[in-house]
């Protein structure tokens, strides 16, 4: 369990991270170390050099920007989880980052990291995903961006190009006043990797009607998946009318088979999941209200 | 290449390796053998110590990229030679370590704990320990010993810390839901809605 050998560099600047990124194919990003460094440990990854950007200022921190929160690539999981600005703004996420791994590991890993480590059932990604976040990407020729939805193509897999560092994730802020958040998982232990997943979001109007509704599933298939159940804007997201946009678009669940779970059984509880995810989502808008939070 | 580490207060250099992991550092070059290596990728937590008093696992980190942090082993929390701190001296009141190999691990993760708030409920306990795995004891005795030690920190007469955030997430919920274990369960019981 001992990595092998490698050159450690520090940069000083995003630029000269990038530079020395794309300049060397040999070359590989560290950030929190939580996914990389069992990698290394297993000899699964075996890059001759580590380019470690924990500590470059332009990847940190959280801002806010018109409709919208930035969260710094090496923002770490567990100062997100207590964010207030991303707890108010972007409830979704502090929802779910107690189920990342472990409070160590979180006090290590960055959102950045999560991110480019696309893995199917992991937790960032699929909040980044269902909500349409903007991934933000810096490269030797400057900045660029992405959907969240293009951005992951498989397991592990993005479209990062050599030379490109997660800079920030930029994820949307609903305008509503209502707004309620529901996520279930089902893993071997809690914060282990999930079998499945889903979260949801929801906004109600003063009467309870659906404003707005994301719903999305991960661990499923080989990446996140936004569901589209628009069509339940409108109603009151009374248990049949979720049923049966949920029926709907499970179709649309393309499920994986692997030793921990079979597909038949994943969309199973992924759909199981996602209308329990809707419920605790509007029950969540509605309490909110009641006790006039915002 | 050259490392500069303050560790339990004291400022300690060594000549390491670009590899070599903190974990490795600390027992290898410092003698600090109470950071333990157990599964050393990141599952186990007997690797535990403290980076500015949060826990993280040191086999998960090189030793290159521990400046500037302060750093706690197991060796830092007594209060002096020979002495125990509340937290490991409640371990040993209410048996909450067998053969030993998780304990560092577990009081660290409880002694960050106990720094945020006296009065945690079993789920802030169950959810600080949840990354630290125990072969012997069946996790009973390692809850109970973080709860007599907070109870006799609150009745201590120390400055109690603000208990403005606990780091377990949302209230009400803990582990995972028991509907969902019960459907773990039947995997793959073949039902009419399975496709
Ligand atoms: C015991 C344990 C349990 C875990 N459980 C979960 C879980 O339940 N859910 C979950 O989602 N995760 C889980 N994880 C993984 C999570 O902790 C990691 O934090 C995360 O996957 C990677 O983040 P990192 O900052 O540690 O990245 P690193 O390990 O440093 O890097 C991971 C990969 O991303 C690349 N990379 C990192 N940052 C950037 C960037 N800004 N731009 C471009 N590339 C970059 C690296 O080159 C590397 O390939 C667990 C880990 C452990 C050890
Ligand atoms: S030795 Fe570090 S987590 Fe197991
Ligand atoms: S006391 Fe033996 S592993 Fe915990």
């Amino acid at each position: 369990m001992k990595p092998a050998p490698f050159e450690y560099i520090r940069p000083h600047s995003l630029a000269e991270a990038c530079e020395l990124l794309a300049n060397d194919e040999d070359a590989r990003a560290i950030a929190g170390g939580q996914t990389l460094v069992p990698m290394l440990a297993m000899r699964l990854a075996r890059p001759a050099k580590l380019v470690d950007i924990m500590r470059l200022p332009e990847l940190a921190g959280i801002r806010p920007e018109a409709g919208a929160l930035v969260v710094g690539a090496t923002t770490r999981q567990a100062v997100a989880e207590q964010d207030p600005l991303i707890r108010a703004q972007v409830p979704m996420l502090a929802r779910v980052l107690p189920w990342v791994g472990h409070p160590p590991t979180r006090n290590r890993g960055t959102i950045g990291g999560s991110i480019a480590n696309a893995d199917p059932s992991a937790e960032i990604p699929l909040v980044a995903v269902t909500l349409g976040a903007e991934i933000m990407l810096a490269t030797v020729d400057g900045p660029s961006s992405m959907p969240a939805d293009d951005f992951f193509i498989g397991p592990m897999l993005t479209t990062m190009n050599p030379g490109e560092c997660v800079s920030a994730v930029k994820f949307p802020v609903w305008a509503h006043k209502r707004i309620g958040v529901g996520f279930f998982e089902i893993s071997a232990r809690k914060s282990d990797f999930a079998f499945a997943a889903a979260v949801a979001q929801v906004a109600l109007d003063d009467d309870g009607r659906c404003l707005e509704i994301v719903l999305g599933v991960g661990g499923v298939g080989d990446r996140a998946l936004r569901l589209d159940v628009s069509s339940l804007v409108g109603t009151k997201l009374d248990a049949s009318a979720v049923a049966e946009a949920v029926n709907a678009v499970s179709g649309d669940m393309e499920a994986s088979t692997d030793l921990h779970a079979s597909a038949a059984y994943r969309r199973r509880v992924a759909i199981t999941l996602s209308k329990r995810a809707i419920e605790q989502a509007r029950t969540d808008a509605s309490a909110r209200a009641l006790k006039g939070a915002a | 290449m050259k490392v500069e580490l303050r560790i339990n207060g004291a400022s300690r250099i060594a000549d390491v390796e670009p590899r070599k992991t903190l974990l490795d550092a600390l027992r290898e070059n410092f003698l600090l053998n109470g950071a333990h290596a157990g599964c050393e990728h990141g599952v186990c937590g007997a690797c535990t110590v403290l980076l500015d008093g949060e826990p993280v696992r040191s086999c998960l980190m090189f030793a290159a990229q521990a400046d500037g942090y302060e750093i706690t082993t197991i060796e830092g929390l007594a209060p002096a030679p020979g002495e125990l701190s509340v937290i490991q001296d409640a371990f040993c009141e209410t048996h909450g370590l067998q053969c030993g190999y998780c304990t560092p691990g577990m009081i660290l993760s409880a002694h960050a704990l106990l720094q945020q708030t006296h009065t945690p409920s079993r789920e802030d306990i169950v959810e600080a320990i949840s990354g630290n795995i125990c072969r012997c004891t069946g996790y009973g005795q390692i809850v109970e010993a973080v709860q007599f030690a907070a109870n006799r920190l609150q009745k201590s007469n120390m400055p109690h810390p603000h208990p403005h955030h606990v780091r377990h997430g949302h209230p009400g919920e803990h582990d995972a839901p028991v509907e969902g274990i019960l459907e773990a369960a039947e995997a793959d019981a073949p039902t009419e809605s399975a496709k």
